[in-house]
């Protein structure tokens, strides 16, 4: 079904502000909300029709990821303290429901199946963990990256999940049997700067359409000095069923930063989300095309985005410590 | 190393190193240092007895430092601040000395702790401004960067006072993730002699195994020639350049005798794997094996922590490998007895600043920074210093690199106030303007 998106038309909504910098951001599939994780350690959930703020606390570092439950009742946050904390996301004085150790280090990504049964997560300790929301028990441990892992997707079957590292591994697995089933390279948003020796890059964020027939990896190429922050933000897309790179995408001019975030939007393009010394960006992507069609200017370095259900609506977080949301459409944002 | 035609035998007196005019003098020896020490008599007590003097002479005293290029994070190492705006996402742990926690990215050195000692009031503002240049020299040399003015650096100072003068092994090797060959300007007035071998890549110098096509007696016969035509020109021209050349071709030669200490390969797998299969934990143990072969002198660069970008990442990936060579290293040295007379130091150019940039980064920041300290002479499990609690400022125990220079010279038994003459004119050894901190000084 076709929304009445135009990228051409977006414009900022809606500019709601924390004190301190924000990591990550989710809408929530269904109400008024939408979430943010900090820095200053704690999950921010502002109600779009009023602007009205409530903090969530419970982690003990930076919160870097979150998932939502499509009835818009369950968040899980990740973050730096190695927790996944579950939150009734709609109470009035939220306070954790559940609180899993579930990682080593950093949790990088949390996702949750549509059907609300598994959340997965990932972390800096190189592993991909399942679990069962209903009780937070483990149900998998999933040993597949030889480095960090960054970024999390189930398919929307249920049937898959998808997990990515900081060397472009995408790994591919079937839910049921617990086993890895295909792998994509992704490896040229990955550098190893020999001068500098460090790794660098990865895949930040990944997306995949309905039908798992396209995949695209959010991240970097270009990284000539990884520790100065000089890199170009790009998408590689991939063809789902034959795990075959389709091309990779990147902006026109030289905008230095890094692509922290993509989504596919239904009616067939890609939205990304750039931050670094260019600025922050939203790019928008044909999926056929190399370069963007269209591209917006989001006033502080972009830092992470969400796409609202409604094909309307785009979540940026920043680390001006503002969640801006830009409207695809004409007139106020719908509600 | 059997090249003679880069001699130059024509007298030329800008090729003279001032201090070198051919007397006695001025050639200052550990032997002469210590004799200077004594009259001196500098607090330390012990050292007045001969005995006592007679047995530091033949325990070699020796240094080993860790340089974090680019900058070290004080905050995700030494002197964490956790839950704090400046704090970042990393949490702090506890260490084997209780009541001392530093970040969470080290727990293999956290369970050492009780070696080291870690200095947490470093401000080193006035002489740095930020500048890595000025930085390396600053905490090479224990004084600010001047124009024209030349000190050495500490390996240079320890591969001079502390070795012996018949020691066939340089005094001063570096093993850098990069290009290998011989310092510069590391020794400044000391003379050439003393600058730094630089093992690239953790390899061994280059040229050092004889060609295959040469028998052993063809070898003697031209050093002996060699030697021959040096002594000639030596005993009416000699410069400190003239000194290196010889001292670089006789070390030269008896390094080719003693390539082994180069070479890790046979090191036990299991050392191997403890240490890691990372450049630096190959490092770590090369240095290992250089320290038992006694060379003074030894200092591994890690590379890189100049993390203006994605800071946390960054050094979750280096302070990893940091964690696991350093902490083997230090536990061997330990369980081997070279920690009682192995001077241990960890440091930058300077620290990386509280405030997180829209980079997720930390720029360079002297003004309230740390580094760890360890083995003989240091007092460890102790944390001298303390910054506020986001940690911009030091509030207690400041102190600059000339305090932590004259430390190290301490610590190792050499004096601080030795007067070096050069260019005819005495140079203390350690910035004058500093003194020792007492309170790490076991």
């Amino acid at each position: 079904m076709r929304s009445t998106a135009d990228p051409l038309k977006t414009h900022l909504a809606k500019d709601l502000a924390h004190d301190r910098p924000l990591v990550c951001c989710r809408f929530a599939a269904t109400g008024p909300y939408v979430f943010a994780g900090s820095e200053d350690e704690s999950v921010i959930r502002w109600n779009t029709n009023d602007g009205s703020k409530i903090q969530f606390k419970g982690h003990e570092s930076w919160v870097f990821t979150l998932a939502a439950t499509p009835d818009g009742q369950t968040l899980i946050s990740g973050g730096g303290d190695g927790r996944l904390i579950w939150w009734p996301a709609s109470a009035e004085k939220p306070e954790p429901v559940r609180l899993v150790q579930a990682h080593e280090g950093w949790v990088n990504a949390v996702a949750i199946r549509d059907d609300s049964e598994i959340a997965a997560s990932a972390g800096n300790d190189r592993r991909v963990r399942l679990w069962s929301v209903a009780d937070g028990s483990l149900l998998a441990d999933l040993p597949a990256h030889e480095k960090p892992v960054y970024a999390l997707r189930f398919d929307r079957t249920g049937r898959y999940l998808l997990s990515a590292d900081l060397v472009g591994r995408v790994v591919v697995w079937e839910i049921a049997t617990r086993k890895e089933v295909r792998r994509f390279d992704a490896g040229k948003l990955h550098k190893y700067e020999a001068g500098q020796g460090v790794d660098y890059g990865g895949v930040r964020d990944l997306e995949v359409t309905a039908d798992l027939g396209m995949l695209a990896c959010a991240g970097l190429v270009d990284a000539s000095n990884p520790l100065g922050a000089v890199s170009n933000p790009a998408v590689l897309l991939f063809e789902g069923g034959e795990a075959k790179e389709l091309r990779l995408q990147r902006p026109k001019e030289d905008v230095k930063g890094v692509g922290w975030g993509v989504r596919f939007h239904p009616d067939g393009f890609l939205i990304l989300v750039s931050g670094g010394t260019g600025g922050g960006w939203l790019w928008f992507f044909r999926r056929e095309e190399s370069h963007e069609f269209h591209k917006v200017n989001l006033k502080n370095t972009g830092r992470a985005i969400d796409l609202h259900p409604d094909g309307q609506r785009i979540a940026t977080a920043h680390h001006d410590g503002h969640l801006r949301i830009w409207s695809m459409t004409e007139g106020p944002a719908p509600s | 190393l059997t090249d003679l035609g880069d001699l130059n035998f024509q007298e030329d007196a800008e090729m003279r190193c001032t201090y070198s005019c051919g007397t006695s003098d001025h050639d200052a020896s550990r032997r002469r240092f210590l004799g200077g020490l004594l009259g001196a008599g500098f607090g330390l007590s012990s050292l007045v007895r001969p005995a006592a003097a007679r047995r530091l002479e033949e325990q070699q005293k020796q240094v080993l430092v860790i340089w974090m290029a680019g900058g070290l994070s004080q905050l995700e190492s030494w002197d964490p601040k956790p839950h704090t705006e400046t704090g970042g996402p990393f949490r702090s742990i506890e260490t084997s000395v209780p009541g001392i926690r530093i970040c969470e990215l080290l727990p293999r050195t956290a369970r050492l702790a009780h070696h080291l000692a870690l200095v947490r009031g470093l401000n080193t503002s006035q002489a740095t401004q930020n500048d890595h240049g000025k930085g390396h020299f600053l905490m090479h040399t224990g004084r600010a960067q001047m124009p024209g003015q030349e000190y050495p650096h500490l390996g240079s100072v320890a591969a001079k006072f502390l070795s012996r003068e018949d020691d066939p092994l340089p005094g001063y090797i570096h093993i850098t993730p990069g290009g290998g060959g011989l310092g510069r300007n590391d020794a400044a007035f000391l003379g050439p002699k003393y600058g730094a071998l630089y093992l690239g890549n953790g390899k061994a110098p280059a040229n050092t195994a004889r060609p295959g096509q040469m028998k052993t007696e063809a070898d003697d016969a031209r050093q002996g020639f060699r030697r021959r035509v040096n002594d000639h020109f030596a005993s009416r021209r000699r410069t400190a350049e003239t000194d290196a050349y010889t001292t670089t071709y006789d070390q030269a030669r008896q390094l080719m005798d003693r390539r082994e200490i180069f070479d890790t390969s046979g090191e036990p797998e299991r050392d191997k794997q403890r240490y890691g299969a990372h450049d630096f934990g190959r490092h770590c143990l090369l240095a290992r094996r250089l320290l038992e072969a006694g060379v003074t002198f030894v200092q591994v660069s890690h590379s890189n922590y100049d993390t203006h970008n994605e800071n946390f990442s960054f050094h979750l990936e280096q302070l990893g490998e940091f964690d696991q060579g350093f902490s083997n290293l230090i536990e061997d040295m330990a369980a081997r007895g070279l920690l009682q007379h192995t001077l241990v130091v960890v440091m930058s150019e300077f620290g990386r600043t509280p405030t997180v940039n829209y980079l997720y980064g930390r720029d360079h920041w002297d003004a309230a920074w740390s580094i760890a300290l360890g083995g003989c002479g240091i007092k460890t499990g102790q944390a001298h210093g303390k910054t506020n609690e986001k940690g911009t400022e030091v509030v207690d125990g400041q102190v600059s690199a000339g305090h932590l220079f004259h430390t190290y010279l301490r610590a190792v038994g050499l004096d601080p106030s030795f007067d070096f003459e050069a260019n005819g004119r005495p140079i203390q050894l350690a910035d004058p303007s500093a003194s020792v901190i007492r309170e790490l000084l076991a």
